[in-house]
């Protein structure tokens, strides 16, 4: 009887992978064909096996400098994200103080809120601060939704680290800075691994506010590809590659922090 | 419990700081244009509530929101029963687990317009394999053409892109569950439907929790991905809110109204998802249960 | 209720060679109808392995289970019919405590009005009744484990109860009371009771029979009274006892046995004529005795703990290479030696054992 449930739960599982794959699959198959090719026969692999749309990417610097403002921008956002949740987040877990539930709930309320509202604004904002088309402020503009969460995550693996911890390090004499880094963070591994994972995830897949704030200096490599979209006679295998690309960064990042996500999760907010 | 510690404010500072930063600024901004009627840079006339009627009479916008709403609540409908399947059905140890973790996280990494880059090359007849395939099936497939084929692709692109995220937080409290529940229950003689029932979905009522959320509140504010693959269409019938409010701020640069309906817009996402949020809370904490066997 | 019988050994690999590759070396137990027993050792020794062997969780990877003369081996702990409590409580926390209770009943197709009656006699005998209508998810840890146990006892034909270390997240103020009433269901039931715990007392007040493991291997069973007084492994007469046996080296010599560098009259033949053997005397039955006494050693006092209601002395004998540490424990009525004292320690008498390759031989 286990046998038979097996089967079906496997025979489940590969079809969804199957539906998962193949449309990325596609991408790649396109990537490595000509344009000629694309547009003229139907083949599930290339009938002739090409790397130019790769290597109109890495040579043009219009399109790998692309890669590199996203990689940028993400990074810094993903640091200062956090640095300010950490200590927010202890304070969260381990205090009462007031409007402590209000605060947390506004901070969410800032994940909530669509990016289309605050297009404007935050052109405005950072055309005043002379902050346009820098890569700091795509940072600054994803901290937006990318802080509350990594709080949010944060607090949930906080809690779940037993306060006599804190007690007895204070009675052993640690600082608070020293009892914070030395002890409290390597327990909360997993936690950090995860927030991290989702503040790179969320900021490296953001398009509109990503385009809207950069024109040519930190142009990121999404707004990059929409540009090829909207130009005339599209450029299926060099857009193809150049979709691939951007999901390397992506997997690269899942496969090393793998281990921790589910691990990760189940301490967290469950 | 917790110590009471006014000091703590000094922790959370920073946290407030950036996010009233990126969020307070630009709201007061918005507020302010939304009852100003902005003729030009230099001429600007306080008109109160009259954007926010005006809106409100929209039609187009009724049109959007009402899209909207079926949207988010297709989407939710077939992710969160899926994703929660999907973490029934992945490997819990070994290679293979992680292996199918990868796999099943790919899509979750994609930037979003290059998922609407995918699935618009894939659902085109002429190279994508999968308007290919239903074409040779003979089935008349056009989603730029047809509305209810625009529908159905937006759909089954969301559901390929954020299923996943339900599925690994399903897992992740999956996972959480010690092998005790599963041997009592089988001591219990419990059949695999009870195991379920009685044992998994209660485990994972908090990520369930987090999962709808989060996916209730990103549905609602999608835009990237269906603006890629159909740019509204056919007409307006994939135009959802968020594409609405910018065609309307950035296309047409009519700020007052814009400004107005982003407040609306802001406002109604927020009731929604405190009421969601409450509901969640009182089923978490629940004294009372709604039925049993 | 049943009888069971276990003839098995289980190993982590398809072909074991030594004994590492086993994690329960090959061992023949019976545990009677309606007996209560306690698998006692120490963390990793293969216990919980056993017992998940019993429970049918784990399949031996040879050799076979039987209840009453059947072979269940290959049979699911359903199909055996019997009840495990977990080391913390295991419950559905969706349900109140009566639903808690019902549910093994209801996946077995018993009647409404029979459930109502099972549950509320089992509430009744372990003093759940008061809460049967609250939900279960809200109560303190021990309502829990009495309700996991709850769980197991209302099935009529349960063939054994399997605890697995059941009192490891109960409050200590409460363990006794919990332990208690597992003694009183035993009496009252007369079911089959398996006990599995790393802490001796547990072991030594719950059981009839205690087997006392280590390293995958079952080294003595018997009575509270046989493991104390006549360990048949060194391993047993360390373990149990608090302090546990001192053991001192030993020699055979021509006309005697030599301990800590002293000869000493041989108390039998046999053991003056081996060459190498280790002598295990409990600290209960060292004793202060006056200088060249038969089969005493003397020794330089250490430390004197006053521990309660008697005094653990310490005392080093022998020197060089044979040195060691030799424990007694005296009563308060006694006169207790200073630090720094030379006395005489009686170490040969009727309730030493000894031991060679850590196996009894006298």
């Amino acid at each position: 009887m286990d046998e038979r449930r097996f089967r079906k739960r496997s025979l489940f599982l590969v079809l969804y992978l199957v539906f998962a794959i193949l449309p990325v699959y596609w991408m790649v198959n396109m990537s490595f064909k000509t344009n000629e090719e694309i547009l003229s026969t139907f083949s599930l692999w290339p009938l002739h096996f090409t790397t130019d749309h790769y290597r109109t990417i890495f040579t043009d610097v219009s399109w790998y400098s692309g890669y590199i403002n996203s990689l940028i921008y993400v990074a810094i956002n993903v640091v200062i994200s956090l640095l300010v949740a950490l200590p927010a987040a202890y304070a969260f877990s381990r205090y009462q103080f007031i409007g402590d539930k209000h605060v947390f709930f506004w901070l969410l309320t800032n994940r909530m809120t669509p990016p289309a509202v605050f297009l404007l604004p935050f052109f405005q904002l950072y055309t005043t601060l002379g902050l346009m088309d820098t890569h700091i402020a795509v940072a600054l503009a994803h901290l937006l939704f990318n802080v509350p969460l990594a709080v949010w995550i944060l607090e949930g693996f906080m809690s779940g680290v037993p306060r006599e911890i804190d007690e007895t390090a204070y009675i052993d004499g640690y600082s608070f800075p020293r009892f914070f880094l030395t002890i409290f963070i390597p327990l909360i591994k997993a936690g950090v691994g995860v927030a991290a994972f989702f503040c790179f995830m969320f900021s490296w897949v953001e398009l509109l506010m990503a385009r809207t704030l950069t024109s040519v200096n930190a142009k990121p490599i999404v707004a990059t590809m929409t540009r090829t979209v909207s130009a005339s006679g599209m450029d299926w295998g060099v857009l193809a590659a150049a979709g691939v690309l951007t999901i390397v960064p992506g997997a690269i990042v899942i496969y090393f922090v793998r281990n921790y996500i589910a691990k990760g999760f189940a301490m967290g907010r469950v | 419990m917790k110590a009471v510690n006014q000091k703590a404010w000094l922790l959370i500072l920073p946290v407030v700081l950036c996010v009233a930063f990126s969020a307070i600024l630009p709201l007061m901004t918005v507020v302010n244009y939304s009852v100003q009627d902005i003729i030009s840079p230099e001429r600007r006339v306080f008109v109160g509530t009259e954007w926010f009627k005006a809106v409100m009479r929209d039609d187009d916008l009724i049109g959007a929101l009402g899209r909207q709403i079926v949207f988010s609540l297709a989407v939710l409908a077939v992710e969160i029963p899926l994703g929660i399947a999907l973490a029934l059905a992945m490997p819990a140890k070994g290679w293979q687990s992680s292996a199918v973790l990868v796999l099943v996280a790919i899509s979750l990494l994609i930037p979003w317009n290059v998922v609407g880059t995918i699935w618009q090359i894939y659902g085109r007849t002429d190279i994508g394999l999968l308007g290919a395939s239903l074409a040779a099936l003979g089935i008349d497939y056009n989603y730029t053409g047809n509305a209810l084929d625009a529908w159905l692709t937006v759909l089954v692109m969301d559901v390929w892109h954020w299923t996943p995220l339900v599925a690994l937080l399903c897992y992740a409290g999956l996972r959480a569950i010690p092998d005790a529940y599963y041997q009592a229950a089988s001591i219990d003689g419990a059949s695999k439907f009870a195991v379920f029932r009685y044992i998994q979905l209660p485990k994972m009522r908090g990520v369930l929790m987090i999962a709808v959320l989060l996916r209730f509140m990103d549905s609602f504010m999608i835009y990237t991905e269906p603006f890629v693959l159909t740019g509204g269409g056919p007409g307006n019938a994939t135009t959802f809110l968020s594409q609405y409010l910018t065609q309307k701020a950035v296309g047409q640069f009519d700020l007052g109204p814009a400004a107005a309906f982003s407040l609306i817009y802001f406002l109604i996402i927020l009731l929604l998802c405190f009421i969601l949020y409450n509901w969640m809370q009182r089923v978490g904490t629940a004294d009372k249960e709604p039925g049993h066997g | 209720m049943a009888r069971i019988e276990l003839d098995l050994a289980h190993a982590y690999r398809a072909n074991p060679q030594r004994d590492e590759d086993y994690a329960l070396l090959p061992l023949k137990m019976c545990f009677e109808d309606g007996g209560a027993y306690a698998l006692l050792g120490p963390s990793g020794c293969g216990k919980t392995t056993l017992l998940n062997i019993v429970s049918g969780l784990v399949t031996p990877s040879q050799g076979h289970v039987t209840y009453d003369g059947r072979d269940v081996t290959g049979l699911s702990p359903q199909q055996r019919n019997i009840a495990q409590v977990f080391q913390f409580p295991v419950i559905y926390d969706t349900m109140t405590v009566a639903e808690n209770l019902a549910f093994p009943l209801r996946n077995r197709g018993v009647p409404e009005e029979r459930i109502r009656q099972r549950v509320g006699q089992v509430a009744e005998m372990l003093d759940l009744s008061g809460q049967l209508g609250m939900r279960a998810a809200g109560l303190a840890a021990d309502a829990k484990q009495k309700i996991s146990l709850g769980r197991g006892l209302v099935r009529e034909d349960v063939s054994a109860v399997l605890f697995d270390e059941p009192l490891t997240v109960i409050d200590p103020h409460l363990k006794w009371q919990l332990r208690r009433k597992l003694k009183q269901i035993h009496h009252e039931l007369k079911l089959t009771l398996i006990y599995v715990t790393h802490d001796q007392v547990e072991a030594l007040t719950f059981a009839q029979q205690v087997m006392v493991m280590t390293r995958g291997r079952a080294v003595q069973v018997g009575t509270a009274s046989e493991l104390f007084e006549r360990p048949s492994h060194t391993f047993v007469g360390h373990f149990i006892g608090s302090p546990g046996m001192n053991f001192l080296q030993g020699r055979g010599h021509a006309g005697g046995i030599e301990i800590a560098g002293r000869l000493l009259a041989a108390p039998t033949e046999s053991l003056a004529r081996l060459p190498d053997f280790t002598l295990g005397v409990r600290p209960e039955h060292v004793q202060l005795v006056a200088a060249d006494t038969a089969g005493a050693i003397p020794g330089v006092i250490m430390q004197a703990q006053d521990i309660g209601t008697s005094w653990l002395v310490t005392a080093r004998v022998g020197s060089g290479l044979n040195e060691s540490l030799l424990r007694a424990r005296l009563g308060a009525e006694q006169a207790i030696p200073r630090v720094g004292d030379t006395q005489w320690l009686s170490v040969v008498g009727e309730h030493t054992c000894y031991y060679v390759n850590e196996e009894l031989i006298a």
